[in-house]
C-alpha cells in the first residue's frame, strides 16, 4: 500500500478533525478524497505529509510510519497545498531551483531539472517570470511541478483546483493525469465531485473525521439506485399518462416535476425499460420531447451518504 | 553527510532566496536604506537645533549612534514581515514537507537579514561620516560598537520570528511599525532621557535600545557620553534571545501540534 491509514485521531482544541479515520491507497492509483468542508480531509492530508501529529492511530506514507520516520517520508511525498505555495518575487525557474536545492540536489542537477519541470508543465515560457505575474492556473502547475521536483512516489494534493476558472482546471487536471502516466500514486482531496470522477479510481468518502463510504466511482454511483429513466413530455397534460406508464413499467412511483413537464424513475434494465417505455408511449399516442436514460451524479452520491440515508 | 553540515548548506540556500528578492524587487530594501538618511535629515538639521545634548558636542554627533541602535530596531519589521508571508502562503508548510534541514528556515533568515543589517549600517556610516559624525575610539572600540548594533539586531530577529510564528497573519506588521516608534522615541535615541520627567526617564533609560545606544556613544568617544553601558548592552540582547530562542523553537514545533 502506498498509503495505509488505521484508526487515527486528530483533536484539535475545541473539535475533533479525525475520528478513527481508515484510508488504504494501492501504488500508482489516484484515490479522491472526498468530504464537506470541515469533514476531516485537509487534516488527513496534513497528517500524511508529516506537517501535523496525530493524537492516536497509524498512519504510513509508502511503507513509512508518518509520525516516527518522518524524514524517510519527507523524501518519497510531493505536497502541493490549498495555497500555491510558491515564492511570488521569485520566477518560475528560480523557485523549482531553489527548492531543488533544498531537496539537496547539486546547483547543476537542480537547474536541469527545472528544465525539465518547466518545460512538462508548459511554463517553460515563462518561466524567468515573477511568479506574482502569473496566472491562477500557471501558479499550480508551478506549484505541482515543485512537489514533483524528486519525482516522489506519493503525492497529495490537497484542494488543487480550488478557486481556478474551468480553463485552468483542465490544465491542472491534464499536468496530474500525466503524473498518474508515469505512476505517481495520488491521494487527491476536493469538494468538486466532477474532478474525483474525472481523477480517481478510488473514491473515499469523509464526514465528521471519519471514511463512510468507498470504492470506485462507478461503484458509488451504482449504490443509490443504479440507473434512472427520464421522461419529458411535450404537453403537461399528458404527464399523468406517461407517469403512470414508467410506474408500470420501472415497478417504482416515479418522480413528478410538472414544470419542467418531466417524469423519471429508477430502472433496473435500462435497455429493456427504455425500449418498452418508448413503445408504450408511441402506442398511447403522447408526443415526447426527450428521453433519456441518467446515471446518477457524484453529487447525488455525495448528498445521500453524508445526508446519512446509506450507511458503509 | 551530517546534520550541521546540511543546517549549513540548507541555510545559505535559504539565504540566497533573500539575496535573489533584493536583486528582483530592490525597491523595499532601497526604501529600507534611504528611510533612515531622510530621518538623519530630518532630526539632524530641522530638529536638532532645538535639542541640547547632554555633555555638549554636536546633536548630529549624538543623534547617529541613536539611529545606528533605530534602524537595527527597525529589522523587527522586515523579519516578522518574511516569517508571516512564508506563513501564510503556505511556503513554510512545504518547507516542512520537505527533507531539508527544519532549523535551516531560521538560519537561513538570519543570514539574510544580518547581512541586510549591516547593509543598512555600511550605508548609515556613510551618511553619518557625510553629516559630520566621526567614531573617536580606536579601530578595536569602533569594530565593538557595531558588533554590539548587530548582536542587538540579532536579538530582534528572535523576537521578529517569535512574533511572525505567533500571528502569522502579514497585517500584524501595521501593528510593529506602529508600536516601534513609541519605544523608539522613549530612549535616549533621540534625546537624554534627562530630559524626560523622572519615572518616563527611568523606562527610557532601561530600554534595550538606550542600552546598546549609550555603550556606542561610549566607544565611538562622544563628548560626555556616560561610561558602564557596554556591559549592559551585551546582556539586553542576550536576555531576549534566551527568551525568545526557546519561545521560537517550541512556537515552530507547535505548527505540527
Amino acid at each position: 500500500m502506498s498509503v495505509l491509514v488505521d484508526g487515527l485521531r486528530k483533536r484539535f482544541r475545541d473539535k475533533v478533525a479525525l475520528d478513527g479515520f481508515d484510508l488504504r491507497v494501492r501504488p500508482g492509483t489516484v484515490c479522491g478524497l472526498l468530504g464537506p468542508n470541515g469533514a476531516g480531509k485537509t487534516t488527513a492530508v496534513r497528517v500524511l505529509s508529516t506537517l501535523v501529529r496525530a493524537d492516536a492511530g497509524r498512519a504510513e506514507v509508502a511503507g513509512f510510519d508518518v509520525g516516527r520516520q518522518p524524514a524517510q517520508v519527507r523524501r518519497r511525498i510531493g505536497l502541493v497545498g490549498q495555497h500555491a505555495a510558491v515564492d511570488e518575487v521569485l520566477s518560475g525557474r528560480q523557485n523549482l531551483e531553489l527548492f531543488g536545492r533544498l531537496y539537496h540536489l547539486t546547483g547543476s542537477r537542480a537547474r536541469a531539472r527545472a528544465s525539465e519541470l518547466l518545460d512538462r508543465f508548459g511554463l517553460a515560457d515563462t518561466g524567468n517570470r515573477a511568479v506574482r505575474h502569473y496566472s491562477g492556473g500557471m501558479r499550480r502547475r508551478l506549484d505541482l511541478a515543485a512537489g514533483m521536483i524528486l519525482a516522489p512516489p506519493v503525492l497529495f494534493l490537497d484542494e488543487p483546483t480550488t478557486g481556478l476558472d474551468p480553463r485552468a482546471r483542465n490544465e491542472v487536471w491534464d499536468a496530474v493525469r500525466s503524473l498518474v502516466a508515469d505512476g505517481t500514486t495520488v491521494l487527491l482531496t476536493t469538494q468538486y465531485l466532477d474532478e474525483a470522477d474525472q481523477l480517481a479510481d478510488q473514491i473515499a468518502v469523509i464526514d465528521a473525521g471519519r471514511a463512510i463510504a468507498g470504492g470506485s466511482p462507478a461503484e458509488l454511483k451504482s449504490r443509490i439506485g443504479g440507473d434512472r429513466l427520464e421522461v419529458v413530455v411535450h404537453d403537461a397534460a399528458d404527464l399523468p399518462v406517461a407517469a403512470e406508464l414508467l410506474r408500470t413499467i420501472a415497478g417504482a412511483e416515479p418522480e413528478r416535476d410538472v414544470d419542467r413537464r418531466r417524469v423519471g424513475a429508477p430502472v433496473r434494465d435500462r435497455v429493456a425499460a427504455l425500449t418498452e417505455v418508448v413503445r408504450a408511449l408511441d402506442a398511447g399516442g403522447v408526443p415526447v420531447e426527450d428521453i433519456a436514460l441518467r446515471r446518477p451524479t457524484l453529487d447525488e452520491v455525495f448528498l445521500t451518504l453524508t445526508d446519512g440515508k446509506v450507511s458503509a | 553527510m551530517s546534520s550541521l553540515y546540511w543546517t549549513v548548506a540548507d541555510g545559505w540556500t535559504m539565504t540566497r532566496r533573500d539575496l535573489a528578492h533584493w536583486a528582483r524587487r530592490p525597491a523595499p530594501v532601497v526604501v529600507g536604506l534611504l528611510f533612515p538618511i531622510l530621518l538623519v535629515l530630518m532630526f539632524g538639521y530641522l530638529l536638532g537645533g532645538a535639542i541640547a545634548v547632554p555633555g555638549g558636542g554636536d546633536y548630529r554627533e549624538f543623534l547617529l549612534p541613536g539611529m545606528f541602535v533605530m534602524t537595527m530596531g527597525f529589522g523587527v519589521e522586515s523579519t516578522l514581515l518574511a516569517v508571516t508571508t512564508d506563513a501564510s502562503r503556505g511556503v513554510t508548510d512545504r518547507f516542512r514537507s520537505m527533507p531539508m534541514a527544519p532549523s535551516a528556515v531560521v538560519v537561513g533568515r538570519c543570514g539574510a537579514d544580518l547581512l541586510n543589517s549591516v547593509l543598512v549600517l555600511a550605508v548609515m556610516v556613510g551618511c553619518g561620516l557625510a553629516v559630520g559624525w566621526r567614531p573617536h575610539g580606536g579601530v578595536g572600540a569602533t569594530l565593538g560598537a557595531f558588533g554590539l548594533l548587530l548582536l542587538l539586531r540579532f536579538a530582534f530577529l528572535w523576537l521578529g520570528i517569535y512574533l511572525g510564528l505567533v500571528v502569522a497573519d502579514p497585517g500584524a506588521v501595521t501593528l510593529v511599525q506602529t508600536v516601534i516608534w513609541p519605544v523608539t522615541f522613549l530612549s535616549n535615541v533621540f534625546v537624554s532621557p534627562d530630559s524626560m520627567p523622572g519615572w518616563l526617564g527611568a523606562i527610557a533609560t532601561w530600554n534595550p535600545l538606550s542600552a546598546t545606544a549609550a555603550a556606542t556613544r561610549e566607544l565611538f568617544g562622544n563628548p560626555g557620553a556616560a561610561a558602564g553601558w557596554i556591559g549592559v548592552a551585551a546582556v539586553w540582547p542576550l536576555l531576549l534571545v534566551a527568551v525568545f530562542g526557546p519561545l521560537s523553537v517550541r512556537a515552530f514545533r507547535r505548527l505540527s501540534r
